[in-house]
């Protein structure tokens, strides 16, 4: 068969590459990131890149996506960042704690590490790993590459990313905003690895911007693990504004300690193909958890928000809302898995996921799974897929407002309920912004980048 | 100003009206009554520019220009304003953004200079009092969780902001208390001038009251079958529609 063939061939083309670069990616890594390395290799060489077969990726094709000849980077570059430049394209910039990482390698010399409180720790994770190595064993174990493909390969592969920790107690009053750019004068395939400690007590805002100049094949398989000590309190957004040559394959592993609470915010603008894997494991009483999502979609981009909650421990709270607004004949999916294990009784969790099709080309899959094993618990789930209100539309245009202002107007609406509960304000002031600017069809870029119109 | 002439409209193939009559004269005031069911509505979305009805045959001219290749925007800010006998919710498109929009539009079309936020706050200030309008109900989505009379006065506070040359009020008196009807009256008798019309379709003679008409027209099954002076509404308020449904 033609697809067993073509999977065999695509993944045996990435683990034949392991092998040849295999001193380069084990060189100057630390002990501990090589000792998961060779382990998660041999899970990627079982697995191999996912087909449809795979029951958590039937709705998103990765194959083409992996097709390029990509150049990897296994160094360091140490580059300083544009700020102009970045900042007159669609990165927001907000009154915070900039640092960036490039192609996957954090760079210490652009950021603005030395502004961070007393104790809190943000840098490069190949240092870190080597000269706090305690801090990982201590907190990362959340990414099991038997799991999924993608963190088996960016497990074999990664080298570097950020770690940031935020110790016990202490609250950062600014927003901390990582930059990762992707930037080459080739097609580029990243892996980078992040860890996210947040002690006991203390309190974060993260902001990760997705952005790339020039118009490569990029592909960036990230893998972010969150770490949320009792009472500890995180807010992590991601906005995604790339472009239509770029996937994002972006897995994060929440746990949380009882009384924390973390709230995630994806926002996805623009990109060709974006997957996003979020699992949270609450494993503690009384956490709260919130994931939100919105995600704008047009041409044939492809979008997958792969969602679980894992209610381990009783009295905690779980909240998610995706919505998903899909133009011309791009396609979406939402899958929300929640689990909630036999003595996790009094959990409470809400999902819902609502989906605006706006031509008849666009297609949407949802797909809610809940497995409980507790008898005391409230659960909801909730799917919608469907067009502008007509009736509505038509009230708009009875005042006045010419039809394509009122669609947008619609639109805006519909996307409204997830924007809202954005807590750092100016960031949800300039995602408006964005939204709108989506929305009008405008290209989500400055024109300096001069990317193709379709683009 | 209105003149709408043998006009057939079908919906999903049904025909609902079967040759309309009505010319409207700057400054009058039509009052169209009839049972449930009769195409009341019908003819007011149509006008408003409703695309689910479909017109096979006839006329309409407002001010002159053929009003049924419009679009619905464009009718309106010719100055022509439906109030809907049942106002839609609209979640998440909040009322000041919706007004200010709907404002600015009409004063582009126009020729005037937009309103700024604070001018555009003022004027809503006014015309809410106007109307008697709780300030509340501006902080809220349109129309989202608002009471059946609260949605009514909102229609005609809208109205009362736009300043439209013809009114189309599709049963802006049901579901009204009593003072609320009394406002709302007021509210459309404030825009009365000799330019401005006003067709108001009600099924109680009591609005009727305030809001005295020059002719009264009865619906039946698509067509207009009587029309007389403000008296018919009277008598209707007497005997029914008996009469005239054995009539036709
Ligand atoms: N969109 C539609 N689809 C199907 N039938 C419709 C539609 N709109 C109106 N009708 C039908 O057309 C007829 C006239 O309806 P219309 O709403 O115009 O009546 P009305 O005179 O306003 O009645 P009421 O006094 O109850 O408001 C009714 O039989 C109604 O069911
Ligand atoms: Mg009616």
């Amino acid at each position: 068969m033609s697809v067993t063939l073509e999977k065999v061939d695509l993944s045996l083309k990435y683990t034949a590459y392991y092998k040849q670069v295999k001193e380069e990616l084990f060189e100057g890594s630390s002990d501990i990131l090589n000792a998961q390395r060779s382990k998660a290799f041999q899970s990627f060489v079982m697995q191999g890149i996912p087909t449809r077969k795979n029951e958590d990726y039937k709705y998103t094709n990765l194959h083409p996506s992996f097709a390029p000849e990509f150049a990897f980077v296994h160094s360091r570059t140490d580059e300083e960042a544009n700020l102009q430049e970045i900042f007159r394209c669609d990165v927001p910039q907000l009154n915070t704690t900039l640092a960036f990482v490039y192609n996957g390698w954090f760079s210490k010399k652009s950021s603005a590490i030395d502004q961070l409180p007393e104790g809190v720790i943000l840098d490069s994770l190949e240092n870190i790993s080597k000269e706090r190595p305690e801090l990982l064993s201590k907190y990362a174990s959340l990414a099991n590459p038997d799991e999924d493909p993608m963190v088996a390969m960016n497990t074999a592969f990664a080298k570097d990313g950020f770690f940031l920790f935020v110790p016990k107690g202490v609250v950062l009053d600014k927003a901390i905003q990582i930059i990762n750019l992707m930037k080459g004068s080739s097609d580029l395939l990243v892996t980078q690895r992040n860890y996210i400690c947040v002690e006991e007590g203390a309190k974060l805002q993260l902001l990760l911007c997705d952005h790339s100049e020039n118009l490569n094949n990029y592909l960036s398989n990230s893998v972010t693990e969150v770490f949320a000590g009792s009472n500890a309190e995180v807010e992590f957004y991601a906005l995604q504004n790339q472009h239509n040559k770029a996937t994002s394959i972006h897995s994060v592993f929440v746990e949380q300690q009882r009384d924390s609470r973390v709230t995630t915010h994806t926002a996805s603008l623009h990109g060709g193909l974006i997957r996003n894997n979020l699992k949270f494991i609450l494993n503690g009483e009384n956490c709260e958890a919130n994931m939100y999502g919105i995600t704008f979609l047009d041409k044939k981009q492809h979008a997958d928000n792969f969602t679980q909650v894992i209610h381990a421990k009783p009295h905690c709270v779980s909240n998610q809302v995706y919505k998903n607004v899909l133009d011309e004949q791009s396609t979406g999916a939402f899958s929300g898995r929640i689990h909630v294990v036999r003595d996790a009784q009094k959990t409470n969790a809400f999902q819902r996921n609502n989906n605006l099709l706006l031509t008849d080309q666009a297609t949407m899959q949802t797909k809610p799974q809940l497995i409980i094993d507790a008898d005391d618990v409230k659960c909801s789930h909730g799917a919608t897929v469907g067009q502008i209100d007509e009736e509505a539309l038509f009230y708009l245009r009875a005042r006045g407002i010419d039809e394509d202002k009122a669609r947008l107007m619609m639109m805006n609406a519909f996307a409204h309920e997830v924007i809202q509960e954005i807590k750092l304000e100016p960031l949800r002031e300039r995602i408006d912004e964005l939204v709108d600017k989506r929305l009008r069809g405008e290209l989500a870029r400055c024109h300096e980048c001069s990317y193709g119109k379709d683009c | 100003m209105l003149s709408i002439k043998d006009l057939y409209v079908s919906v999903e193939g049904m025909e609902i009206l079967k040759g309309i009559n009505l010319e409207v004269k700057p400054g009058e005031v039509h009052a169209i009554m009839g049972p449930n069911g009769s195409g009341k509505s019908t003819l007011a979305n149509v006008l408003a520019g409703k695309e689910e009805y479909e017109v096979t045959s006839g006329s309409v001219l407002f001010d002159g220009e053929d009003l049924l290749e419009k679009a619905p925007e464009d009718r309106a800010k010719d100055g022509l304003f439906l109030s809907f006998q049942y106002p839609v919710e609209i979640p998440g498109v909040p009322m000041v953004n919706f007004l200010k929009s709907a404002v600015n539009e009409h004063r582009k079309h126009k020729g005037e200079k937009e309103l700024t936020a604070g001018e555009f706050l003022k004027l809503m200030r006014e015309k809410m009092d106007m109307v008697d309008m709780h300030p509340n109900l501006t902080n809220r989505s349109v129309n989202e969780g608002f009471s059946g009379g609260e949605k009514k006065k909102n229609e005609i506070f809208q109205m009362a902001l736009l300043e439209p040359r013809l009114a189309i009020l599709d049963e802006t008196d049901s579901g009204l208390d009593i003072d609320a009807l009394k406002t709302v009256a007021n509210g459309v008798n404030a825009l009365r001038s000799p330019e401005r019309s006003a067709i108001v379709v009600t099924h109680y003679q009591r609005l009727l009251d305030y809001i005295v008409p020059d002719f009264v027209h009865i619906l039946y099954k698509g067509k207009i079958v009587k029309t007389a002076g403000k008296e018919l509404a009277l008598e209707l308020e007497e005997k029914g529609y008996d009469w005239i449904k054995t009539d036709n």
